[in-house]
């Protein structure tokens, strides 16, 4: 395991339930920065409910609660002191389906550096516009029609415009849950080199059913499984490089599932 | 079970590389065969079984990579699927000493010449062994047996020892020969190198079933030729 990045999330014997349901059992492990962390695993396993519970989305659920420590910098971001919305703002979420607002291009932009807080001038607000949709790749499409319904775009530039809403308030730490799955082969090419440029700037945990996905974008690989009794508790059974994991996986359970043998 | 197509499709390719094995296998025998019995025309017989030997060579590629284009192996499969590819460029190889020795067959014509054949026979039926025995360890996944095999080729290189002082002797005892005699340098010279390729097969055998890449024996063709 390549140690030499320093770690910017980290889980320690992490348990999220829904109710009485464990449905994330003793989750160990790490995200390092500046890399493309990929989770993995067959549906039902957990993934998303990890990925929710990195930006404290998953106590959005009423039944949602969990224990063991989600460490974000060291500092444990379910600690009472910590406020929620200071975390989902240094840790952005782009979602499967793309979701633009029902406003103009350079609302959805503007509109998180806002309510962020954003009290410069117009030309200002304009500049860090212009900025994120650069970052995004997505500045000399749009560029002359920023007044347009994001929702007039393609699925593909919606999600860049998701991206780059995401962006734009400067986050640390993107979360990706399964954002190429809607998406055309050619638009999903473009979204995984835009990973590439973000990761440059940011760290990103991408969620996919897409192994091949995974093996192309990702740096690390954590293999999610369901284990325990009755196996209905998601883990994670295998984390490592994402070049060890899909060439000689320790774990045969992994093998199994990479190799399409799984189930 | 899942993944039905592509476990079929490794299998055929499976089958397909122990055909050019058993190929590869036959037509070295039947190298020796000729060179025997000077029997050019079971030479030029190897010939052409040379040219269905690369023909099948290409089909077999030809499969693998159709095969990783359209169903995306990974882990296990993947490494299979590259070994594959090394074993076949091997055999295709061996291929070539088997019509290297049948060539030395029709060059000799009915020249006279001294044949230390005993020798040859040996290191032909060792090599041979190997070869087969290491195509079989590939297939079934079994790294232990690759990893054994290997050091049979020291009684290959003892043997090539052996003929090579005899040919050496040979010619200076006769000088007027030489230029034969020296065609039975090439002969024990693909034996011995057929053997050593078997080793490469056995090292894509531990990586295919391991992960693993080594060397399993460092020894290389400049210690073994002389």
């Amino acid at each position: 395991m390549d140690n030499n990045h320093n770690t910017v999330l980290e889980t320690k014997n992490l348990n999220i339930y829904y109710g009485d349901f464990l449905a994330i059992k003793d989750v160990n492990f790490k995200v390092f920065r500046h890399q493309i962390t990929a989770i993995i695993g067959p549906s039902g396993c957990g993934k998303s409910t990890l990925l929710r519970s990195f930006n404290r989305m998953n106590e959005l659920v009423p039944s949602a609660r969990s224990e063991g420590k989600i460490l974000f910098n060291g500092e444990d971001i379910y600690d009472p002191s910590i406020d929620p919305v200071e975390v989902r703002r240094r840790i952005g979420m782009v979602f499967q389906k793309p979701n633009p607002f029902p406003k103009s291009i350079y609302e959805n932009i503007a509109w998180g550096l806002k309510i962020n807080g954003f009290r410069g001038s117009k030309s200002e607000l304009d500049d860090l516009v212009e900025q994120a949709l650069r970052g995004a790749a997505l500045w000399d499409e749009v560029k002359d029609k920023l007044d347009q319904s994001g929702l007039s775009l393609s699925g593909g530039q919606q999600q860049r415009l998701c991206i780059a809403r995401a962006i734009a308030i400067k986050p640390e730490v993107i979360l990706m849950d399964e954002p190429a799955s809607a998406l055309d082969p050619i638009a999903t090419l473009k979204i995984e080199d835009l990973m590439r440029e973000l990761k440059e700037n940011y760290t990103i945990v991408i969620v996919t059913h897409n192994m091949q996905e995974a093996a192309r974008v990702s740096d690390y690989t954590a293999m999610m499984m369901l284990t325990g009794d009755e196996e209905r508790s998601g883990t994670v059974i295998e984390f490592d490089q994402t070049n060890v994991i899909f060439t000689r996986p320790k774990d045969k359970r992994t093998e199994d599932y990479i190799t399409g043998r799984f189930g | 079970m899942p993944r039905d197509t592509l476990i079929r499709q490794i299998n055929q390719i499976r089958d397909e590389i122990l055909i050019l094995g058993s190929m590869v296998e036959q037509a070295t025998l039947s190298a020796i065969q000729a060179l025997k019995n000077r029997d050019i025309h079971l030479a030029r017989e190897i010939f052409e079984a040379d040219q269905t030997i690369n023909e099948k060579r290409f089909a077999i590629e030809n499969a693998i990579i159709t095969l990783m284009a359209t169903q995306q192996p990974m882990a296990r499969d993947l490494r299979e699927m590259t070994a594959m590819l090394e074993v076949n460029t091997e055999l295709e190889r061996m291929g070539d000493y088997a019509k290297g020795i049948a060539k030395v067959v029709t060059r000799l014509g009915e020249g006279e010449v001294i044949i230390p054949i005993q020798e040859i026979d040996k290191m032909a039926e060792i090599a041979v062994s190997m070869l087969h025995r290491a195509l079989g360890a590939f297939v079934s996944e079994n790294h232990t047996q690759a990893l054994a095999i290997p050091k049979e080729d020291d009684q290959v290189d003892e043997l090539f020892n052996q003929a090579y002082r005899k040919i050496v002797e040979a010619m200076i005892a006769n000088p007027a020969l030489i230029d034969h005699t020296n065609l039975m340098l090439w002969v024990i010279h693909n034996l011995e190198r057929l053997a050593d390729r078997v080793t490469n097969i056995c090292e894509r055998t531990v990586f295919s079933a391991t992960g693993e890449l080594f060397e399993i024996d460092g020894m290389d063709e400049d210690d073994a030729n002389v």
